[in-house]
């Protein structure tokens, strides 16, 4: 079964940000709202057109944000047909994506809203401060681990001691995601940064540096799903469902099989079967960058290249504007915004790559690009496939 | 100035056994009696197999770094006394792996692969196992 073609990205919307903070005190469910308008706008469509509903969140949780596909119905006024929260942490919304399609396809929803809000930042919520200890936690937390930055710091020793990867190479990923920041106005760091600028700022958990880590900041996006019959009557033309797939491996970094393979090795072979296309069909590709190494071992994962090749592979910036391997072309978490699960955001720039509106950024020529999303501590993937007609 | 509480596990009907015996300076871990695989953290089927088979066998205690990390920033306020400190995954002779601390031991020559051997560290009112070079 395939949901090849099922459906089509119609609409999407966020908000701006300054210095990584949402304007005017806005409030996670004011926020959520505006990017689900401007979604909806985008398309040509209203509210009373939505019948799919999908949102993970953060927000509120314990409290009303644990159920946070019913919170937003209530608040936008949408009772859907079709409703999911799935949260498998920053990659959900790729997952969402899969699963409204598929949803379309066997006819349950026509028009699906994806949302997802953070106000992270403004609400200083943020901690590296692990879990409480309780159940799969309590053989965890109690260690101190910086979370989640130490469980990718000790994929990244791993993946050192395996294959010999640098420091170096992961600072060619910061650099190069910097370079494509700055061509886009809406990016919340956009002064320039050296390799060495990298391997010099502090030290968070060895071996990341702060530079290799994404940034902490706030975010709203809405992304507007529908089926082909729909999609004829949208503003904005159709940016198609080619191939998804999902997986998770573990949750805590301690169950995870191979610390230097994700399960994008998964998610994205059953993606790129569907879509039926192969690593040179891509023209451009939105990577997960919650930390550089995180980069790395997903471009492995995926095949762009042989385990353990990935310092190789993006070395002299060739994932860079101007490069031959656009990557991460609005700043990615590293440099553009990173509020919390930053995955609809890797679709939404997609979506406007494919569409030619991305200004100095615009990846020439853009077809198909590839969008992967990873949660949790390396813990989960999906990768959506994204072409246009 | 009062010390910030380390946070302890909860423990649950999973786990109580795995924490009396850090108690008494024994590391317990599961094994299961139909595919003979070892298992952490415990749980009440096998995750290899599915069965419910699973009984408990003390470990040896010995085990290599299979990765790990020196924190420069605390995993939460209680930690901050401690910095620089190593959390590391240990993979035990029996094949699984635990999170911990390695401890006693010169932070910068730590690396995968080393040698290790379970130490058991009170902390509060529990025992934690940590480990250290051997």
């Amino acid at each position: 079964m395939s949901i090849k073609n099922a459906a089509a990205i119609v609409g999407v919307g966020d908000i701006e940000l300054e210095d990584g903070k949402v304007k005017d005190g806005l409030s996670v469910m004011q926020i959520q709202a505006i990017a689900a308008k401007r979604a909806l706008d985008d398309a040509g469509l209203s509210k009373s057109d939505v019948d799919g509903l999908f949102v993970a969140g953060l927000w509120g949780v314990p409290g009303v944000g644990t159920f946070p596909s019913v919170v937003m119905g209530e608040y936008l006024g949408i009772e859907p047909n079709y409703t999911d929260s799935t949260q498998i942490g920053g990659s959900s919304f790729e997952a969402h994506i899969g699963h409204a399609a598929a949803a379309i396809q066997a006819g349950l929803c026509e028009v699906a809203l994806i949302l997802y809000g953070s106000t992270q930042k403004s609400e200083r919520s943020r901690s590296l401060a692990g879990r409480p200890p309780t159940f799969t936690a309590q053989y965890e937390t109690p260690f101190g681990l910086p979370s989640p930055a130490g469980a990718y710091a000790m994929a990244a020793n791993r993946h050192m001691h395996q294959y010999g990867t640098t420091n170096e190479d992961l600072a060619e990923i910061a650099v190069a995601t910097r370079k494509w920041a700055q061509l886009n106005p809406f990016a919340t760091k956009r002064d320039t940064i050296s390799i060495e600028d990298v391997l010099q700022s502090p030290m968070i958990t060895d071996p990341l540096h702060l530079l290799d880590c994404c940034l902490v900041t706030d975010g709203a996006g809405a992304v507007v799903l529908v089926s082909p019959e729909r999609a004829k009557d949208c503003r904005k033309k159709p940016v198609w469902i080619l191939g998804q797939g999902e997986a998770h491996s573990h949750w805590s970094i301690q169950a995870m099989p191979d610390l230097t393979v994700t399960s994008a090795a998964q998610s994205g072979k059953r993606a790129f079967e569907m879509a039926g296309v192969g690593h040179d069909d891509i023209d451009f590709v939105e990577i997960y960058d919650s930390f550089t190494i995180t980069v790395l071992l997903t471009l492995e994962s995926l095949g762009f290249c042989k385990r353990g090749e990935g310092g190789d592979f993006v070395k002299n910036q060739r994932t860079a504007p101007g490069g031959d391997f656009p990557m991460n072309t609005n700043g990615g978490g590293l440099s553009y915004a990173h509020p919390g699960m930053y995955g609809i955001f890797l679709i939404i720039e997609a979506v406007r790559q494919l569409r030619g509106e991305c200004g100095e950024r615009q990846v020439k020529e853009a077809k198909i690009g590839l969008v992967n999303g990873t949660g949790g501590t390396l813990s989960s993937t999906s990768v959506v496939i994204l072409g246009r007609d | 100035m009062d010390e910030i509480m380390k946070p302890l596990p909860i423990i649950d009907n999973d786990s109580k056994f795995f924490w009396e015996g850090c108690e008494k300076n024994k590391l317990f871990i599961q094994q299961c009696q139909s595919c003979s695989l070892h298992i952490f953290y415990p749980r009440i089927l096998c995750p290899h197999c599915g069965e419910e088979n699973v009984t408990w066998v003390e470990a040896s205690g010995e085990g290599t770094i299979y990765s790990y990390t020196i924190a420069r920033r605390a995993g939460g306020p209680a930690f901050k006394g401690d910095l620089p400190y190593c959390v590391a995954l240990v993979e035990l002779e029996e094949g699984v792996r635990m999170m911990t601390n390695i401890i006693d031991t010169d932070m910068e020559a730590i690396h995968c692969n080393q040698k290790v051997k379970v130490v058991f560290q009170k902390v509060g009112e529990m025992a934690l196992p940590m480990f250290t070079p051997v």
